[in-house]
């Protein structure tokens, strides 16, 4: 959902897995679902350091 | 006049569509011949003046994750039937499908030339967002699905009076939401007259209409980003109503009223016995079998000390379902104000 985010002005949006588990994907082995998390993660901190002047998004890079 | 029957498309999600719930959201395009669910009351309401020719069902996960594919689909199918007119919803106070109906609707419009007619309530998200697109309306409902035997006669009306031609007049009096489009008018009194009006009923606590209302969504300017993300602290906020074991605090599955702070585990990650899930937006399951999935928890302690500096020993849950603009920001103050106090540099919300 992170264009319906965007639409309501959310400042930061990093676009998550699926909607009920936003942070990972329960269908891939634990260490890989782990990963995932941690990209996502990893994205959300990147996002934070970056200057935004409005509703922007990001990406994960998906390496699994 | 032509007494040619109006010919409709439908479009539902999978709930009103008669396929399931939140389990059942990932369901992907279905076609059926005439009316749905609610569309069976449409077609009532309409009588001989119109026929609903199709229904088209999409979960509302599936449509949202794989929007690129299906809006295509959907709207070669809706070109298939040749309607006069298409419909969507009504979809509430639901946000996903709320933006479905906007989707199909815009498509619709544009793509197809076609009026497109949905219904929502009037916080749902979708409805700032579409109202203004060309050919598109929205009228309004209640928050609840009980107000649908209310708003399909009206829908019903509005959708003769939209494919005959007749003019709908002002927002307020054809039932609709303001489409931002203007009409030129002319008035009896002058502009100065009307504001000093105004601001005599202002002033005396009368009621009066504003002539510019502003935008539903505050515009708020982004955060400066993050100094020194190594050395900074981080607190989580979920909207999935994430809660100890037990729900202590009484969290209800819709309309939440509060927000919550509870102490992260000392572990390296959640464990499902330990939570529960009070949300009755979206599919728990995965989310109750790992929690770190709504709340990356070991993620976030296998990061600290490195990637940035430390995590706040407290998260912050609310059920973001049905939340009212006024409890959102309400509570996002609040959490602010808590944050602040327990010098938290910068927040990471995951939303479901």
């Amino acid at each position: 959902m992170a264009q319906l985010a965007q639409q309501v002005g959310a400042s930061r949006v990093v676009v998550g897995r699926k909607i009920p588990h936003p942070c990972g994907d329960p269908s891939l082995p634990e260490q890989f679902d782990l990963k995932v998390r941690e990209e996502i993660v990893t994205t959300a901190l990147e996002a934070l350091k970056t200057p935004v002047d409005a509703a922007t998004v990001f990406r994960p890079s998906h390496t699994v | 006049m032509s007494t040619k029957k109006i010919k409709i498309v439908h479009y539902l999600n999978q709930f009103f569509g008669g396929i399931g719930g939140e389990s059942e959201a990932d369901t992907g395009l279905q076609t059926r011949e005439g009316p749905i669910g609610p569309g069976i009351g449409l077609q009532q309401a309409l009588g001989a003046k119109g026929e609903i020719a199709a229904t088209l069902i999409c979960g509302d996960n599936y449509f949202s994750n794989l929007i690129g594919e299906v809006l295509p689909e959907i709207i070669s199918k809706i070109k298939n039937y040749d309607p006069d007119v298409v419909v969507a919803g009504p979809a509430f106070n639901a946000g996903r499908y709320g933006f479905a109906c906007g989707e199909v609707c815009k498509a619709a419009a544009e793509e197809l030339g076609l009026p497109a007619i949905t219904a929502m309530y009037h916080e749902n998200p979708a409805v700032e967002t579409y109202r203004k697109v060309r050919g598109v309306y929205i009228l309004p409902t209640e928050a609840m699905a009980r107000d649908m035997p209310r708003v399909l006669p009206k829908l019903a009306a509005f959708l003769e009076r939209v494919v005959s031609g007749m003019p709908l007049g002002p927002a307020k009096e054809g039932g609709y939401f303001p489409t931002g489009q203007r009409r030129l008018e002319t008035t009896s009194t002058s502009g100065a007259e009307r504001a000093f009006n105004m601001l005599l009923a202002k002033l005396n606590a009368r009621p009066f209409e504003t002539e510019i209302p502003t935008e539903r969504f505050e515009q708020v300017p982004p955060a400066q980003p993050v100094k020194d993300i190594r050395s900074a602290r981080l607190a989580v906020i979920t909207t999935s109503g994430l809660v100890p074991k037990g729900n202590p605090d009484h969290f209800r599955m819709f309309n939440a009223t509060e927000w919550r702070k509870y102490r992260l585990p000392d572990q390296p990650a959640l464990a499902g016995s330990d939570w529960e899930v009070i949300h009755g937006g979206f599919n728990t399951v995965y989310a109750q079998a790992n929690p770190n999935v709504i709340l990356p928890l070991d993620a976030l302690r296998r990061l600290a000390g490195q990637t940035f500096g430390e995590l706040d020993e407290n998260f912050y849950t609310i059920t973001g379902v049905g939340t009212s603009l006024k409890t959102a920001k309400e509570a996002g103050e609040e959490i602010a104000a808590s944050m602040r106090a327990a010098r938290v540099d910068a927040a990471l919300l995951v939303a479901t």
